[in-house]
């Protein structure tokens, strides 16, 4: 892979040389919990801190519309990384999970009426079952789980037999935190609005997969956050079709989102400023825009080539450990491992793999139907970004067959 | 790779883990409780039989977890059998104590005795509450709590 040096693309991520326990240097295998994030966005940060501090939208002086125009241009740039018509409909938020609270706020809670379904797939992140149980308390709505298969798949006839007029939402995972699948989302999403319903997509780990064209794709609502794209935490976008955004109530009142205020009346300002009430993040949305220029820079393609060559390789390797059994087996997945060890509890291997320097994730993942799905109560995650290596991943496999003889 | 020299991974841990000792239901038991940690989904009930004069008489547990909970519950149960309830208070202190390192995990408390080899988890600040889950839960079954939780 000529048009990808590894070697170099590590060099733009700091972390990537810090020292754990021991002294040893991190293997960091948790990016599907957050990745780290490259110099160009440290320094974005530190230079807004350092010499571009203001707020936006209000002052008229000099710092204040300079750091408006770069928190309006990171909106730009993510209308372009998402293929979205228009900038209105680029919200900023603090993340995935806000972006899903606000259209379980402001747009199902408003519509859904006693008996209204709302349809989620069974490996949904805990974040995207709860803001919609607390639809139900208020409407009396109906939710429907979509069942997934033994290799973490969605089941997509039983899909289809749950979609009906009744149907009023489908908010499904893009790409399963625990279990790495890639949803057949763009069918879905065919599915959904010939049954009359609209679809929300979580793609909290999808934006880091692949590219999403919302306009090819026709979906409704996409949430995700800057800090699983090398980003900074506490920031996060809802992108929402223009039509449906319109016709939502505010989710939060403050500043910034009114036109006028008295205490008669209230002018709630247009889209998208209508759902960014008070000062936002201004350094992370900003922040958020080097990241994406980042990874549009680095190429999808090369990106994606690279990460199946470390998911084939992996999936290789971590066959070569005895009582392993990993958890998503899909053809159609991203480079996430999940796995359990025959009479080793998840945690026990976290511990032991955080002695060797290697960072995983052991847990439910914040997944728990997907684990009592399995019959289990946690796993082990290993979930890896562009900027791992093969010879981490090594590393990685060795440390897990002396775990192994450890418990023996 | 340093797992045999570590402090938290011990011998007698994974011993224990292994072969836990009092793994069963106690049907004669005169208190029970049952913990959970939500964060690992460790999970397990710990049974004591108390004779009228305070007296532990006998100590089982039984549940799924980590090597770490289920060793120190194992060692626990071995620890209380034959101490008073006030006994079995004051051992859970220590154990906290050694634990959560507000005393210092070099000297540990003598009545600690083989549970000292717990000394080096305030280094694993995520993998304290596995090994004081099964001390809760007795001491929430002594104190006629039935379901105890680390959260």
């Amino acid at each position: 892979m000529a048009s990808f040096d590894i070697d170099k693309v590590r060099k733009d991520f700091p972390n990537l040389r810090t020292h754990g326990r021991d002294d040893k240097p991190i293997i960091y295998f948790d990016n599907a919990a957050t990745t780290f994030k490259p110099c160009q966005v440290i320094s974005s940060t530190h230079s807004h801190y350092c010499h571009r501090t203001a707020n936006i939208h209000r002052g008229v002086h000099y710092l204040s519309e300079q750091a408006t125009a770069s928190y309006e241009a990171s909106r730009e740039k993510v209308r372009r990384f998402l293929n979205a018509k228009s900038m209105s409909e680029i919200i900023f938020t603090k993340g995935t999970t806000e972006s899903i609270n606000l259209v379980a706020s402001s747009f199902a809670r408003k519509r859904l009426k006693h008996g209204d379904e709302i349809l989620l797939s069974e490996m949904e992140h805990h974040a995207n079952i709860v803001p919609w149980q607390m639809v139900r308390e208020e409407t009396g709505c109906v939710i429907k789980v979509i069942p997934i298969n033994d290799n973490g798949e969605i089941m997509l006839e039983e899909y289809r037999k749950l979609l009906s007029a009744k149907t009023k939402i489908v908010s499904v995972v893009h790409v399963s935190n625990s279990l790495g699948t890639i949803n057949p989302v763009r069918e879905m999403i065919k599915d959904a609005h010939a049954a009359g319903a609209v679809f929300m997509l979580d793609a909290a780990q999808g934006i880091a997969c692949e590219p999403i064209d919302v306009q090819e794709w026709d979906v409704d609502f996409l949430a995700f956050s800057g800090h699983k794209l090398y980003g900074p935490t506490g920031v996060g976008v809802l992108y929402g079709k223009e039509r449906l955004l319109e016709s939502m109530p505010p989710y939060q009142g403050g500043g910034d989102m009114i036109l006028s205020v008295t205490f008669e009346k209230t002018i709630y300002n247009r889209l998208p400023h209508k759902f960014e009430a008070g000062t936002p993040n201004v350094a992370g949305v900003i922040a958020l825009g080097e990241a994406i220029d980042y990874v549009r820079a680095l190429g999808w393609e090369n990106m994606m080539a690279y990460k199946n060559e470390l998911l084939s390789y992996g999936t290789r390797q971590i066959q070569t450990v005895p009582g392993l059994k990993l958890i998503g087996t899909s053809p159609h997945k991203t480079t996430i491992f999940s796995f359990v060890l025959d009479g080793i509890h998840p945690h026990d291997v976290g511990t032991l793999m955080d002695r060797e320097g290697v960072a995983i994730r052991t847990g439910h993942h914040c997944t728990q139907p997907v684990m009592k799905r399995f019959g289990i109560a946690a796993t082990s995650r290993a979930s890896l970004a562009f900027y791992n290596t093969t010879g981490e991943f090594d590393t990685f496999v060795t440390a897990l067959k002396k775990i192994i003889e450890v418990f023996k | 790779m340093t797992v045999h020299s570590d402090e938290l991974y011990q011998q007698v841990i994974l011993e224990h883990n292994k072969h836990p000792r009092n793994f069963r239901v106690l049907s004669s038991c005169t208190h029970e409780a049952e913990g959970y940690n939500p964060l690992c989904g460790d999970h397990l009930n710990v049974y004591l039989k108390v004779t009228p004069e305070g007296v532990i008489e006998e100590v089982s547990f039984q549940g799924d977890g980590c090597a770490i909970s289920k060793a120190s519950a194992s060692m626990m149960s071995v620890a209380l059998k034959g101490k008073t309830v006030a006994e079995a208070k004051a051992l859970f202190d220590e154990f906290r104590k050694l634990i959560m390192k507000e005393v210092d995990p070099a000297e540990p408390s003598a009545q600690l005795g083989k549970l000292s080899v717990f000394s080096g988890i305030w280094k694993y600040p995520s993998r304290v509450k596995c090994a004081i889950l099964a001390w809760h839960t007795m001491k929430g079954a002594l104190d006629e709590r039935k379901v105890v939780s680390t959260e």
